[in-house]
């Protein structure tokens, strides 16, 4: 799926998967006529069924733990653990409906962090401003993600290997830099700013809001957004129809990078500290919220209201098990029952929408 | 007063029976509690073990992922077990800071009473803690040190120097001084701050003796790892009087290798703890011969105290009326002579 998206030469070559490919845009076509005709089927319908999951998991929740479920304080918890993880799915959104997969972001949250808090970047950020250790995290995100982007674009390595290889040095590169050791961030300034609550909401629950809300307009509301989907679900339609395909593909790696960067400088801002071991695994959890959430994984279709709404239920389900004591174990099994489960409910809906009309 | 009276006082009012209890604990000996044992859940020990005010305690820990950890977990729980005036909220193991942080956020709304914490990164989990201390919440810091000493109330550490002491000493013991002695070290990941303690240790008590470290290898604590290393290591120095691993889950990796190259020409002392390096010391079949302590019941020991904390009673072997700041355990060397005394504490790995 991944070569689908990424290389349009090698699927022009071969008839057989261009010609698939083009069935499978024209039956979309036709799914999305109908989903015209009745609103309340397609995406708003399959949202409704995240909806509905994530209503459940909050009923279970406020069933067991009552009212220390259903607080403000819990409420914010809850956000804030989800906070990362939205930020990082939001951009892995992004390629995945590109039709890519970028299993680096969480090395790359790794290597950002720990770059943004040496004892160089620190003493800069104390001698300037405190931003330097944001521009260095965002940078070196963006970096790793522009490299990513011309290896798979340029370079013609499939999408799967280079971020692969991408997953394992960056993580590398972050621990010859810590020394493996953690990095305490004594920059008082930009603990400072992290520990602001403006409006009553902390700083890393505005930070996701605001790439949320940044992400859904940039998918749905701009070119940049319809050539995404368009590369994703046909890149010889795409290159065709005058979208360069392979600058557009660097452009989704560089994009979700610069989300790993951010989630380095969340991450920095959170813990207040920066190790080689932060995000360790982010990117199975974001992949995992981003499918849950109604994304195509072969690309070509992708919603930011439902990744977001994916993070929440992932991070609403372990708040609801913590509530309740549950044996650490079972918790582990259950997460991934309920994986298999979301993504079959949705699978249902969304056929039966396709269906009925 | 009388037991059953003194029992009574005690659920009622935990701030007075404090004080009460100071002058108790002077004269607390075994036969003190034997009378007392009815109904009472937890073991005869001491009688801060008698049932006093409900205490709420949260406990986070990393993932399990080696046998030492997953003994500190089960040591804990099976602790709070133990009294029913401990209710435990075990939080979801995890390697990962950001889900850490928020377990201990979600304690924080949850208004428990105290939290025994081993965080994954002492650094990293600093500012949640101190938020906990200042909405007046106990925190107990097991093992790895948080960054600023006010995030914890308490803290239990293991003595990571003193175990290089210890295994020094022993070796120094058992060589008698022999001049040349070859001595190896099999160390666990080396950039650890905890395994550089370790080694300084060693080397500072066999420079007591005259002997040095010849030969040093790392491993990374695992079965593999330790394999590995041990079989470069025995490659490499064709003739050992001793060798000390720090670690006895990579052990099981270290005496593979040592069974694969014949050797047996040099005696082995082992590092933490675990059963089956103990059953083989007791047994006394192969070419290990000791063992170091590393606590796996520090979790245990930060539950206990955090209930103690929580009722506000004091250590009762101490005749101070707090609970001490900081608990350091001591590196027992374990060896055939006393390996009973200690197999009860011993973890699986």
């Amino acid at each position: 799926m991944s070569e689908q998206g990424t290389s349009a030469s090698a699927s022009a070559r071969v008839p057989a998967a261009d010609e698939s490919a083009r069935i499978e845009k024209t039956g979309g076509a036709t799914a999305v006529d109908r989903r015209a005709r009745n609103p309340l089927r397609g995406a708003a319908g399959r949202n409704l069924g995240l909806v509905i999951a994530l209503v459940l998991v909050c009923l279970v929740g406020v069933i067991t733990a009552g009212e220390r479920f259903a607080s403000i304080d819990n409420l914010m918890t809850i956000l804030r653990l989800a906070a990362v993880l939205g930020v990082i799915s939001i951009g892995m959104t992004f390629v995945i409906t590109g039709g890519g997969i970028d299993l680096s972001v969480g090395s790359v949250i790794g290597l950002s962090s720990v770059w943004a808090s040496t004892l160089a970047t620190q003493t800069m950020a104390q001698n300037f401003h405190w931003s330097v250790m944001v521009f260095t995290a965002l940078a070196v995100g963006l970096g790793a993600g522009l490299v990513n982007g011309v290896l798979i674009a340029y370079g013609r390595v499939v999408a799967f290997i280079a971020t692969l290889a991408m997953m394992v040095a960056a993580r590398g590169l972050a621990e010859m830099i810590a020394n493996r050791q953690t990095q305490v961030v004594r920059v008082p300034a930009f603990s400072d700013v992290f520990r602001l609550q403006p409006l009553g909401v902390p700083m890393l629950v505005w930070i996701f809001a605001v790439v949320a809300v940044v992400g859904w307009v940039l998918l749905n509301r701009t070119t940049f957004g319809r050539r995404t989907v368009a590369v994703g679900g046909n890149p010889e339609a795409a290159r065709l129809a005058g979208i360069n395909v392979k600058r557009h593909t660097m452009y989704l790696y560089a994009l979700v990078g610069l989300t790993a960067g951010i989630g380095g400088v969340m991450f920095l801002g959170r813990t207040t500290a920066g190790s080689s071991t932060n995000g360790l695994y982010y990117e199975l959890d974001a992949i995992a919220a981003v499918v849950v959430g109604g994304t195509l994984l072969a690309g070509g279709r992708g919603t930011i209201v439902g990744t977001v709404l994916g993070v929440l239920i992932f991070t609403t389900l372990r708040n609801v098990f913590t509530q309740n004591n549950l044996s650490i174990s079972a918790q582990a099994v259950a997460i991934g029952v309920i994986i298999v489960a979301a993504v079959m409910l949705q699978q249902r809906i969304a056929e039966r929408s396709r269906a009925v009309t | 007063m009388s037991a059953p009276l003194r029992r009574r006082w005690l659920a009622l009012a935990g701030t007075a029976a404090a004080l009460a209890l100071v002058v108790g604990c002077t004269s607390n000996t075994p036969q003190d509690t034997s009378g007392d044992s009815t109904g009472a859940a937890a073991v005869p020990g001491t009688e801060n073990d008698e049932p006093g005010d409900t205490v709420t305690i949260g406990f986070s820990a990393p993932a399990a992922d080696h046998g030492w950890m997953a003994a500190i977990t089960k040591a804990a729980v099976a602790e709070a077990g133990k009294y029913e005036d401990v209710e435990l909220v075990q939080a979801e193991a995890t390697n990962d800071v950001n889900l850490q942080i928020s377990q201990i956020e979600q304690f924080i709304n949850d208004g428990v009473d105290a939290i025994v914490l081993l965080p994954f990164d002492g650094a990293a989990l600093t500012e949640v803690a101190t938020q906990a201390m200042e909405a007046g919440i106990v925190v107990v810091n097991v093992d790895r040190e948080f960054d600023d000493p006010n995030a914890a109330r308490t803290t239990v550490l293991g003595d990571n120097y003193g175990m290089g002491v210890s295994a020094g000493h022993y070796i120094c013991e058992q060589l008698g001084g022999t001049a040349g002695a070859k001595v190896a070290e099999i160390a666990g990941i080396d950039s650890l701050p905890l395994t550089q303690d370790r080694s300084r240790g060693f080397s500072d008590a066999l420079a007591d003796c005259g002997l040095e470290v010849s030969n040093r290898v790392a491993a990374d604590f695992t079965v593999q790892g330790g394999e590995a290393a041990a079989a470069n290591l025995l490659q490499a120095a064709p003739e050992l009087d001793a060798i000390w691993n720090h670690d006895d889950d990579q052990g099981v990796g270290v005496m593979a290798a040592i069974e694969n190259a014949g050797r047996d020409e040099f005696f082995m002392v082992g590092g933490a703890g675990s059963k089956n390096v103990m059953d083989a010391i007791k047994a006394d079949n192969s070419v290990l011969k000791a063992t170091v302590i590393y606590p796996s019941t520090q979790a245990a020991d930060g539950i206990k105290l955090a209930r103690l904390l929580v009722q506000q009673k004091a250590m009762s072997d101490l005749v101070e009326v707090e609970v001490p700041r900081t608990v350091q355990l001591y590196a027992p060397v374990v060896t055939k002579e006393n390996v009973d005394q200690y197999l009860p504490t011993a973890f699986e790995s």
